[in-house]
């Protein structure tokens, strides 16, 4: 059971590796990681910040874009080009499948985040000459970004088990955009009143809350990350990405591949 | 043993927008294959084929009714690893090589890691594709995926195999070798269910097949069965351009090819035939009963169907 997981997660990870839209999308992270070096020679003194923004936020927009560009098609695509019939033909179950599928995406942006962070880290090196303690900060960043990949992911896979890829792919982005204006909506959820309060507190909690993994700022001003906020944020993206996984594979079980 | 025992097996889909309502693709069916059979099963396109393929593969549920496969309940996975199959039309992961797919399949089926290896060049040079390493999926034709669709159908070298139009995108020498590699499989002891609507290879492959019509079975059973004369007549040859008045007086149907002349007359007759053609001294070559073809036979089926909705619209 284990190994057909990791046989799945490893063909979708070799496929998706394989794609050339893929290394467009890394190529543009990169080449934006650059930008920031030639941005933070123009900005005198804060050429570190400038860097340290523009990279991780080109690392965190990218991986989104390659996360939901991949993901909406895991499933659909698969049913479209009928590639799937010839894997659920065989001992595999549905659950091991989606489970399989999810493993493969979050190790190829795994795999691309580290790409990636090498493009930041060395672009800030060459306008810093040197690392200190607080850089050990964007790895906290990143690993925040990777977090918010995980919930990615699952929604995509979420959204690509029953519905087409050019829906999934607006629903997935839809998510994304409202998640990072979370604790905005629980703002206005905690001044609503009546049924409006009772729908905005109920949309707020329901939607990813990105708001708290954006770290980006805070690191670049080298202000320290609470312990707490790493565990809250870990759990509540293990947690979140298990549930949207669960409905993929609900919805993925009971799906007549027409 | 059977191979497969299809028990009412139906399936309804639900069509339109608003008000949905059910289109029956498949009405209940019952039909079983014997191990070790080659059974052709047979339709014009949308007859109900693809949709009885994917319900014993698990692809889609059914209304009603059930199935065991190789004694098993259909829906148990682990039956599947003792079975092969190759879909219509079959597409695979554009970015991978040939050695790569087969080698995920066969993981996936639970190829031992060191037969692995083996088992992916042996099917490949079974399968005529030998030369192909290196080359990614994208770049195969339409035949070669064929053959590749093949190949990891029989990669686990499964008990019972279904093909659905496993001719379909070959060339003339392509579905000879596909032909007889149905037949090896039968040899080895294999059950194979394949469906088409090519009727010439379900006639020369099939020990018996079914036939399928807008969701329903029409017809089953052995491929010499379907085919007797039916029509209880007799076909003689004989050497020469002459034909005897006595023949014509039997009103027989006369066509004379090269030095030889064919002539198709009631079975009762054949007595009386052999006769005229002794009387004029002329040389007898052969004397078959006329057989149905299996287009014949299907095109029948076929037109009963049509004329029997007819009268029920």
């Amino acid at each position: 059971m284990k190994a057909r997981v990791l046989h799945i997660a490893s063909n979708t990870f070799r496929e998706a590796v394989r794609d050339r839209v893929l290394y467009n999308l890394i190529a543009f992270a990169l080449l934006l990681s650059g930008a920031a070096v030639l941005v933070g020679q123009i900005s005198i003194e804060i050429e570190k910040l400038v860097v340290i923004n523009l990279g991780l936020t080109a690392v965190s927009l990218f991986g989104i874009v390659i996360a939901i560009f991949i993901g909406i098609g895991l499933v659909s695509k698969e049913i479209e080009k009928r590639t799937l019939y010839t894997v659920l033909s065989r001992p595999v179950r549905r659950w091991e499948f989606i489970v399989g599928k999810f493993f493969g995406l979050a190790g190829t942006l795994v795999v691309n985040t580290f790409f990636m962070a090498i493009g930041v880290f060395a672009a800030l090196f060459y306008v810093s000459h040197k690392f200190v303690r607080a850089d050990g900060l964007i790895l906290v960043a990143l690993y925040f970004i990777i977090l918010e990949f995980l919930i990615i992911c699952s929604l995509a896979l979420l959204f690509s088990s029953f519905s087409t890829p050019l829906l999934s792919a607006v629903f997935a982005f839809s998510l994304f955009v409202i998640g990072s204006f979370a604790e905005d909506l629980r703002g206005f959820a905690g001044m609503a009143h009546g049924f409006t309060r009772w729908l905005a507190t109920g949309a707020a909690y329901l939607v990813p809350n990105f708001s708290a993994f954006n770290i980006v700022s805070s690191v670049a001003h080298e202000q320290p990350v609470a312990a707490q906020l790493i565990w809250h944020n870990s759990l509540y993206a293990l947690f979140y990405a298990a549930m949207a996984l669960s409905g993929a594979v609900l919805i993925f079980e009971h799906r007549n591949l027409k | 043993m059977n191979a497969i025992e299809i028990l009412g097996l139906e399936k309804n889909y639900l069509v339109g927008f608003w008000a949905k309502r059910p289109k029956r693709a498949l009405h209940p069916l019952h039909l079983t294959v014997e191990e070790g059979e080659i059974f052709g099963f047979l339709g014009p396109n949308g007859a109900g084929k693809t949709t009885t393929l994917k319900l014993l593969m698990g692809l889609v549920f059914p209304t009603s009714g059930s199935a065991r496969i190789l004694g098993q309940e259909w829906t148990d996975p682990e039956v599947k690893a003792q079975i092969g199959f190759l879909p219509e039309q079959p597409y695979f992961y554009d970015h991978l090589t040939v050695h790569e797919l087969l080698n995920y399949y066969a993981q996936l089926s639970g190829v031992p890691a060191k037969e692995r290896s083996r088992r992916v060049e042996s099917t490949l040079h079974r399968v005529g594709l030998k030369d192909v390493h290196g080359v990614q999926l994208r770049k195969f034709s339409k035949g070669m995926l064929q053959r590749v669709g093949i190949a990891q159908a029989i990669l686990h070298d499964p008990k019972l195999v279904f093909f659905d139009e496993p001719m379909s995108g070959l060339d003339p020498m392509g579905r000879r070798e596909v032909r007889d590699l149905m037949e090896q499989l039968k040899h080895e002891g294999k059950t194979v269910f394949f469906s088409t609507h090519i009727l010439s290879d379900a006639e020369a492959l099939c020990d018996r097949v079914a036939i399928i019509h807008r969701g329903e079975l029409r017809g089953v059973g052995a491929v010499a069965d379907l085919t007797s004369s039916v029509h209880g007549k007799v076909e003689v040859i004989w050497q020469g351009s002459q034909i005897p008045a006595s023949m014509k007086a039997l009103g027989a149907e006369c066509h004379i090819t090269g030095d030889t002349v064919r002539a198709i007359v009631d079975e009762h007759q054949q007595d009386a035939a052999i006769d005229a053609l002794r009387r004029e001294r002329l040389h007898l070559i052969a004397l078959t009963p006329v057989r149905t073809s299996l287009e014949a036979y299907f095109v029948e089926k076929l037109r009963r169907a049509e004329t029997t909705a007819g009268r029920t619209l």
